[in-house]
């Protein structure tokens, strides 16, 4: 019966070629349609907090980087005539000082960008150093497994069971405080927390069948771990180097306080801080302001990271890259 | 009325009330959702009805728009963020524009479901005792012991052996058949009219679904209840359903009672589903796989979504999507050609 | 139970690590005696010093008397700690405060103000948390989450200074700082407990969204229960590993956070110790503290991982490897 009917109403073969290109066509290459850079850009434009984000951490950056250039006044020039000006106000030789005076009668602003450099660049070197350690040992660990897996994670597990702060305090103590003090003790301190997420992602993808058709195509081990392993885990460790870019900008800050940071008369928001607490009652701006610089580097770092990890989440980041709609009521 | 109902499931197919008023019924039913390629119709106009104490059979690839269909209807999904349009009337009312309070009365007391991987949707650290029981203790305001005494009941229905000392035990410490039952009897705790089977049986062995289809169709019948069972699989459906509705792409392909449907299959899906049925009775020929996979729902192609699989294609089907029509009594396909199908095999 | 008995085990090699990385690092910055007594010290009495401490005794052997002192409650004498106006040859004999007796007395006002900062925090985050779970996307779920990576980008001390401005200088309703009351734990415990709230609130509120898409939600709605039940019980209880972990990793982190705050608000706790015996130089004030701090953290994890048994049925005490 069926060969009856099939024959019967077979299509015209004038139409077969097309329907077949048609096929082609639509399971091939339409059917995992891609995400293309132009969907994340259209996500990052309509959202409008993390756009700002953006915009604020990279004039941030210009500021900091153009300190030498930008900066109004030398931070660490001493006008003893014109301490605690309140911000907004003018010297009677004319000279503006937009976020005021400290103590000592330098410009607050001048110290503020200058401390930026500081403050932020310990931040990054440490994130990178840190980030260089953990993630050599992580995905070496993750790789070669064994005995070394074994002794690298248990010093992990049992550094991160430790209040890392305290710690660093007590090595700050012995040798002293200092710029490369600081990366130093936040490179020991902070490895662990990128070793333990290279060596997990990096377990993910060794029993993956790509892994499995380099290592058969002879390629060495370090090429793998490089050229395979590395590049699959960009995502997630860029969105932990954010994070911890944040996180050792705040620590600077604590430990500035506590007199291991840059030695004056250098400027770091946290020594600014730490400064201006004498006199918090008459000059609230010498406290409020580098803090609130921390803060809000700090706070965009996190939302840029936030952002980040949504949109390269696969399970959620459908949500985030959908367009969102317009108000129209008409179907229910 | 029992007896009536015992026949009735023997002689599958054979429907005894005909002119009873449905219970629910589901009119122009459309889902859709906005994803970052553009929005997608996960359910297209779709319409059926049930009666009570019958068995409706949804029959369709995975993607094919069956289960959101159903979770929409459950309301498990809503309005924000998917778009629903259509009318799903239960005695008369529509509950899809019924406010999230009453809808959620509904649940559980009107029409319950259960789902394919039974682990997954039971919860991993609660004890059985408590989720089989919870509904029944916080809807029906009963006390802690009458609701665990209502569950080792409710377990005992379900054949769940020496229910009482299971009480306490977690779902990760029963098999899938076990925790399939646990399922049931959750979703028996109200005594729902309707239940809606999603696949029940997908994720279980040979054996403990044809247990599990046994156990659904006796207390079906032992409570009057509806079932709705929706399934890839159309063996399951030829045994215990009384009417099946087949889908294709989010919109219905056809619809027909069993005995029709396996007779004069009008849709060429249909007929290329069940030539890719194994039959005891058939002469042995080789089985026909269909050519080609499913569409994704972003890429739904024009026309007729079955056109680029379809045998009997047309360039008519490129341009113009086939609406359902009504070939006779209670059996409609969405085909241009829906007619000259059904007459081929009818003649067979 | 082999486990418990297990991770005890590792708890009491990570207190023996901390131990011998206090006293050997200590041992770097140089002679004790010169510390305690000051470059112009005279040799003699130096000499006399060193006798009297042990400290021409080998270095092994030292360390040992150490940690033997340790076990029996001894962490050393302080030569600095009430000691400003006594003359040098008061200690040479080896008196001195014992460091002991100043970290016990100082340890239960941190405890309070730990206590206070995350049990509010640990609160309020769930609430949060829960909340922006149950309307993702909503102004809810937006507020919880600028708010919380608000609280975590602030830097704890000088979210301390300005509270202090804010309602104790200019609106005068509460104290500058200090111990007493109940109402001077109010300040203190906030600039603490922003941290944790932040951090607490986002991993409830990722792991409760987890916990929300999961397939027993739906039947759990499927039978009809209420949201709230849904919710509360069936999702919270399982976010509830991640939401444990992450708050015993910031009581870890709580500790240092103590540190500054307690300096900030002049709370008489173990941080505000620290941070004198820092300017000091006090170094077994310093060691003592380090060591008590340790021991608590150490402490806390192993009570967090016994935690995860309870939460978690299907991990049992016994068969527990990672």
């Amino acid at each position: 019966m069926t060969q009856k009917l099939l024959a019967k109403t077979e299509p015209d073969p004038s139409v077969v070629p097309t329907q077949n290109a048609n096929v082609e066509g639509l399971y091939d290459e339409e059917r995992a349609p891609k995400l293309t850079w132009k969907i994340y850009l259209r996500a990052l434009f309509s959202d409008r907090v993390t756009l700002i984000a953006a915009l604020f951490l990279i004039i941030m950056a210009v500021s900091a980087l153009g300190a030498q250039f930008l900066a109004p006044f030398d931070p660490n020039q001493i006008d003893i005539m014109n301490r605690f000006m309140p911000p907004l106000s003018m010297t009677d030789a004319g000279q503006f000082h937009l976020l005021g005076t400290d103590q000592l009668g330098r410009d607050v602003l001048s110290r503020l960008m200058h401390g930026a450099q500081v403050s932020i660049s310990i931040g990054f070197l440490g994130a990178i150093c840190s980030g260089l350690l953990g993630i050599t040992l992580g995905i070496i660990a993750g790789y070669k497994r064994g005995l070394f897996e074994d002794i690298v994670m248990r010093l992990v597990d049992g550094m991160q069971s430790l209040p890392s702060l305290l710690i660093a305090l007590f090595v700050l103590f012995i040798i002293g405080g200092g710029y490369f003090n600081l990366v130093l003790v936040f490179t020991f301190l902070q490895w662990t927390v990128f070793c333990r997420m290279a060596r997990s992602l990096t377990l993910n993808l060794r029993d993956s069948n790509f892994i499995s058709a380099a290592r058969v195509l002879g390629c060495t081990d370090a090429r793998i771990m490089l050229r395979h392993i590395l590049p699959n885990m960009v995502a997630p460790l860029m969105v932990l180097f954010t994070l911890e870019v944040a996180i050792l900008i705040l620590s600077e800050a604590s430990l500035s306080f506590l007199g291991f940071g840059v030695q004056p008369p250098n400027a770091s928001w946290g020594r600014m801080i730490a400064s201006g607490r004498d006199h918090i009652n008459t000059a609230w701006w010498l406290v409020t302001l580098p803090g609130l610089a921390i803060f809000l580097t700090a706070l965009a770092l996190n939302l840029l990271a936030g952002w980040c990890r949504a949109v390269s989440d696969p399970v959620h980041s459908s949500r985030w890259l959908t367009p969102k709609r317009k108000q129209n009521k008409q179907e229910g | 009325m029992n007896a009536m109902t015992e026949a009735r499931t023997r002689v599958t197919g054979d429907r005894v009330d005909v002119s009873a008023a449905p219970i629910m019924s589901v009119e122009g039913l459309s889902v859709g959702f906005d994803t970052p390629h553009g929005p997608v119709q996960a359910v297209d106009n779709v319409s059926w009805s049930i009666r009570k104490g019958e068995t409706l059979g949804i029959i369709g690839e995975s993607g094919s728009g069956k289960s959101v269909g159903l979770e929409t209807i459950m309301g498990l999904i809503t309005s924000p963020p998917a778009r629903i349009s259509g009318q799903v009337l239960l005695d008369g009312q529509d509950i899809l524009s019924m406010p999230q309070r009453q809808r959620r009365q509904l649940r559980g007391d009107r029409m319950a479901m259960i789902f394919q991987d039974a682990l997954a949707a039971l919860n991993p650290s609660l004890t059985i005792g408590t989720q089989i029981s919870e509904v029944y203790r916080i809807r029906r305001g009963a006390s802690r012991q009458a609701a665990l005494d209502k569950a080792v009941e409710l377990m005992d229905q379900v054949k769940i052996p020496s229910a009482r000392s299971r009480l306490k035990a977690y779902p990760h410490e029963f098999s899938g058949g076990m925790c399939q039952r646990v399922m049931i009897a959750m979703a028996l705790a109200m005594d729902p009219e309707i239940l809606i089977a999603d696949e029940p049986t997908t994720a279980l062995d040979v054996t403990v679904q044809r247990q599990i289809m046994d156990l659904l169709q006796e207390v079906r019948r032992e409570r009057g209840m509806s079932l709705i069972l929706v399934t890839h699989d159309l063996g399951v459906v030829a045994e215990c359903a009384d009417r099946a509705v087949v889908m294709y792409s989010g919109r219905m392909a056809e619809t027909a009672t069993m005995r029709d449907l396996f007779r004069t299959p009008s849709h060429p899906y249909t007929r290329a589903l069940l030539q890719a049925m194994p039959r005891v009775d058939a002469r042995l020929e080789r089985l026909q796989a269909i050519p080609g996979t499913p569409p994704t729902l972003s890429h739904i192609p024009s026309g007729c979504a079955f056109r680029p699989r379809c045998t009997f294609a047309q360039p008519r089907c490129a341009e113009e999507k086939p609406e359902l029509r009504m070939l006779a009594a209670e059996h409609s396909a969405a085909c241009h050609f829906a007619e000259a199908i059904r007459e081929e095999t009818s003649h067979d | 139970m082999p486990y418990l008995v297990r991770r005890a085990g590792h708890s009491a090699i990570m207190l023996l690590v901390v131990v011998s990385f206090v006293f050997f690092a200590g041992r770097m910055i140089g002679d004790p005696a010169i510390v305690m007594l000051g470059a112009s010290a005279s040799d003699t009495a130096l000499e006399q010093l060193r006798n009297n401490l042990g400290l021409n005794d080998p270095l092994l052997m030292q360390y040992f008397r150490y940690v033997g002192g340790l076990v029996q409650g001894d962490l050393g004498v302080s030569f600095r700690y009430g000691f400003a106006q006594m003359p040098a040859e008061r200690f040479m004999d080896g008196g001195g405060t014992p460091v002991m007796g100043l970290v016990l007395a100082r340890l239960p006002q941190t405890l309070y103000l730990a206590a206070v900062a995350l049990g509010g925090a640990l609160a309020l985050a769930l609430v949060m948390g829960c909340l922006a779970a149950m309307y993702p996307r909503s102004w809810i779920d937006h507020l919880v989450n600028v708010l919380s990576l608000a609280s975590v980008s602030v830097v704890q001390f000088w979210l301390g200074l300005v509270l202090i401005v804010l309602f104790a200088v200019h609106l005068g309703w509460l104290p500058t700082g200090g111990y007493g009351s109940w109402y001077h734990v109010i300040l203190p415990a906030l600039a603490l407990g922003a941290r944790p709230l932040g951090r607490v609130a986002q991993v409830t509120r990722s792991a409760m969204l987890d916990e929300m898409a999961r397939p027993y939600v739906a039947a759990a709605r499927a039978k009809g229960l209420p949201e709230h039940r849904i919710v509360s019980v069936h999702a919270l209880k399982n976010a509830g590993i991640p939401v444990v972990t992450i708050t015993g990793d910031e009581l870890v982190q709580l500790v240092t956070g103590a540190i500054l705050v307690e300096t900030v608000f002049g709370w008489p706790g173990i941080g505000h110790l620290l941070v004198e015996a820092l300017n000091n130089r006090d170094l077994p004030v310093l060691q003592g503290a380090i060591l008590a701090v340790a021991t608590l953290v150490i402490v806390v994890n192993l009570l967090v991982d016994i935690t995860y048994t309870y939460l978690n049925p299907k991990v049992s005490l016994s068969s527990r490897e990672n």
